[in-house]
């Protein structure tokens, strides 16, 4: 079934990276060990504990990430990939690109920036609405609850490089599920992947399907911590369904809510995935700004200008968290511990 | 607890009208069918003969189902071969990642240091970054150093990746053992280490697994970066052998069907299994913030 002489390599690729990443912290423990005997200093066992993951995230998250800074102020491309020219003049014409020109062939920067923020805000009002209100429905002693629930959180459950091929498929203009559905009803078709305005509907179905799983988990979590005396008493003074709601579910559901808002909004703004297999015609009308960055960097190997354009998305994401966090206190509990 | 909890049950259901009830159901039964169709309907495709793959029929069992596609895809195409990479690849980094984190988690939960909150943040800021952008240096920096086409950007990459999460979760399940139990150990002489290994890590069991399931399930879908550092066949994951059959739409429907049912049953089966423990994982670091 597997050949013998493929499977025995990609073990050893595998054994020979594990030996050395194995050997490199058993290399890092000694020194610091030695460091910490020589100097006599006290807390040594803690940065012995700390340092392999230290190591690690400076080697993988922080040189990368200065890389990629100085990458923003290169030239490189699939020409100049081995000798690439690094330099001020050659940034500020990097970064004045990405606002001026076509970040792809045809499309400038602030088009595929709205349409990001209109993607993100219909993205994730959906999952919480949905997911809060079948959360909301799921709270109750029932019939049948656990079989809703085992069935309602199988689109999370799916990789979902599966369900967006699986939904790609589904908008096959023929074969796929809502034309046929539509041809039944006597309608017209839809041009699900040729037409722009239609791709970009057909990314919002597939990832609302996607995304609502987690958001309902999340909110019966945080529903099921809600003492029912609460309600008991709302009940005794006359409240209206409503009330309830408004005054003791949405409160006490903040501290809960509020940090999977903004990861909810950081995921579907960097949603990859479900924009990148939709768009199967690479319509560039219906790209997000992290798919345009896959492509100007992979289809166009425009590293420089690629480097660039990500400073630019992560200095958005960036003044985003400080806002929400400021306007909500959203990580009190963070910054506490 | 079962006594109260009837009590309520009883007052509770005596709350709804029995319209309530029938509409909450209805809309349930309406959610769950949007819920699986599309799963529903990857199964049909993989059962469908290959004269019928392209069908407009909605039928989930199609007429003359058979497991043609099942056997190609098992038998004509690499689908153990990916499989065993993927299994490879997921099982070795999530192992790595979970070590690396488990000490590291332990320091953050126990001692105070310079830095230790900024240190948390950081981390936290790390999830932040869009996995697109660093794929532009992570690549250049392993064509540098010859690692495209190989395993070891790859392992290095996943295994570090999970680290930020990891921590995170493992300081908030640390922080919620006691610590008179190590001190109690510490006074029949056991050394900080020995508490660790023998009283730690025993009773963290729970959200060491937790911990082990997310790092393996990110590397096992991860699709990104896998496209970009492999570009041989016989190195492929899963997820780019997938894509690849699904992206000769017309030849390949039925298989792609059929090997993503074969991925998807244990992966489900293990979600829901687990999605109790999920959940408390997720909830338990901001439900503390309180």
């Amino acid at each position: 079934m597997i050949d013998k002489k493929i499977m025995a390599l990609s073990l050893g690729q595998i054994g020979e990276m594990v030996l050395y990443i194995g050997l490199g912290v058993l290399f890092l423990e000694l020194m610091l060990f030695l460091v910490g005997k020589l100097t006599k200093a006290k807390n040594m066992l803690t940065w012995m504990l700390l340092a392999p993951a230290i190591v690690g995230i400076l080697v993988l998250v922080v040189w990368p990430l200065l890389f990629e800074v100085s990458l923003a102020f290169s030239n490189m491309n699939l020409r100049t990939f081995k000798h690439p020219e690094f330099g001020i003049l050659q940034g500020l014409s990097n970064f004045a690109r990405v606002f001026t020109k076509p970040v792809l062939k045809q499309t400038y920067f602030f088009p595929i920036f709205l349409r990001t923020i209109l993607w993100t805000v219909v993205q994730v009002t959906a999952h919480v609405t949905i997911g809060l209100g079948l959360a909301i429905l799921l709270n109750r002693p029932m019939f049948l609850k656990n079989i809703y629930k085992a069935i309602l959180i199988l689109p999370w459950a799916i990789p979902d490089i599966i369900s967006g091929l699986a939904w790609r498929g589904e908008f096959h203009y023929e074969y796929g599920v809502f034309n046929i559905l539509l041809t039944k009803l006597g309608a017209e078709p839809i041009p699900w992947k040729a037409d722009p305005v239609w791709n970009f509907v057909a990314m919002n179905i597939t990832n609302i399907w996607l995304g609502v799983p987690f958001m309902m988990i999340i909110a019966l979590g945080g529903l099921q911590s809600i003492s029912k005396e609460y309600y008991e008493a709302a009940d005794m003074d006359g409240a209206t369904s409503w009330n309830k709601f408004s005054n003791i579910t949405l409160p006490l559901l903040k501290p809960i809510l509020t940090p999977s808002i903004i990861l909810g909004v950081i995921w579907t703004f960097n949603n990859f995935n479900v924009p990148y297999f939709i768009n199967q015609n690479e319509l560039e009308s219906s790209d997000i700004l992290v798919t345009a960055l896959f492509r100007s960097a992979f289809e166009y190997n425009q590293y420089g200008f690629a480097a660039a354009f990500a400073m630019v998305i992560f200095a958005i994401l960036l003044v985003f968290s400080i806002w929400y966090i400021k306007v909500t206190g959203g990580l009190k509990g963070v910054r506490e511990s | 607890m079962n006594i109260k909890n009837n009590v309520l049950f009883r007052r509770k259901m005596g709350h709804d009208s029995i319209a309530f009830r029938i509409f909450t159901h209805i809309v349930l039964i309406i959610a769950c069918v949007i819920a699986i169709f599309p799963v529903l309907r990857v199964l049909s495709v993989s059962l469908r003969p290959g004269d019928r793959l392209l069908s407009t029929s909605l039928r989930i069992i199609p007429e003359g189902a058979t497991l043609d596609n099942y056997r190609d895809v098992l038998f004509k195409k690499d689908f153990f071969l990916w499989l065993w990479n993927s299994v490879l690849i997921s099982v070795s980094t999530a192992f790595i990642g979970l070590m690396l984190a488990a000490t590291s988690a332990y320091a953050f939960s126990r001692w105070n240091f310079k830095g230790k909150k900024a240190g948390l943040v950081f981390l936290l800021s790390t999830q932040m970054i869009p996995a697109t952008m660093m794929m532009v240096p992570l690549y250049i920096l392993a064509a540098r150093f010859g690692f495209i086409n190989t395993y070891r950007g790859l392992v290095l990459a996943y295994s570090v990746g999970s680290i930020p999460f990891s921590v995170w979760m493992l300081k908030g399940y640390y922080d919620t053992i006691p610590n008179t139990l190590e001190e109690a150990a510490m006074i029949d002489g056991a050394t900080r280490m020995q508490t660790f290994y023998r009283i730690i890590l025993p009773l963290a069991l729970p959200g060491l697994s937790i911990a082990f399931l997310f790092n393996f399930m990110n590397s096992w879908k991860d699709f990104l970066l896998a496209r970009i550092m492999l570009q041989k066949d016989f190195l492929f994951t899963w997820p780019l052998g997938l894509q690849q059959l699904q992206g000769q739409f017309r030849t390949a429907w039925g298989m792609f069907a059929a090997a993503s049912i074969l991925v998807a049953i244990p992966v489900v089966a293990l979600f829901i299994y687990t999605s109790r423990y999920l959940v408390s994982g997720l909830t338990l670091g901001s439900v503390k913030g309180d």
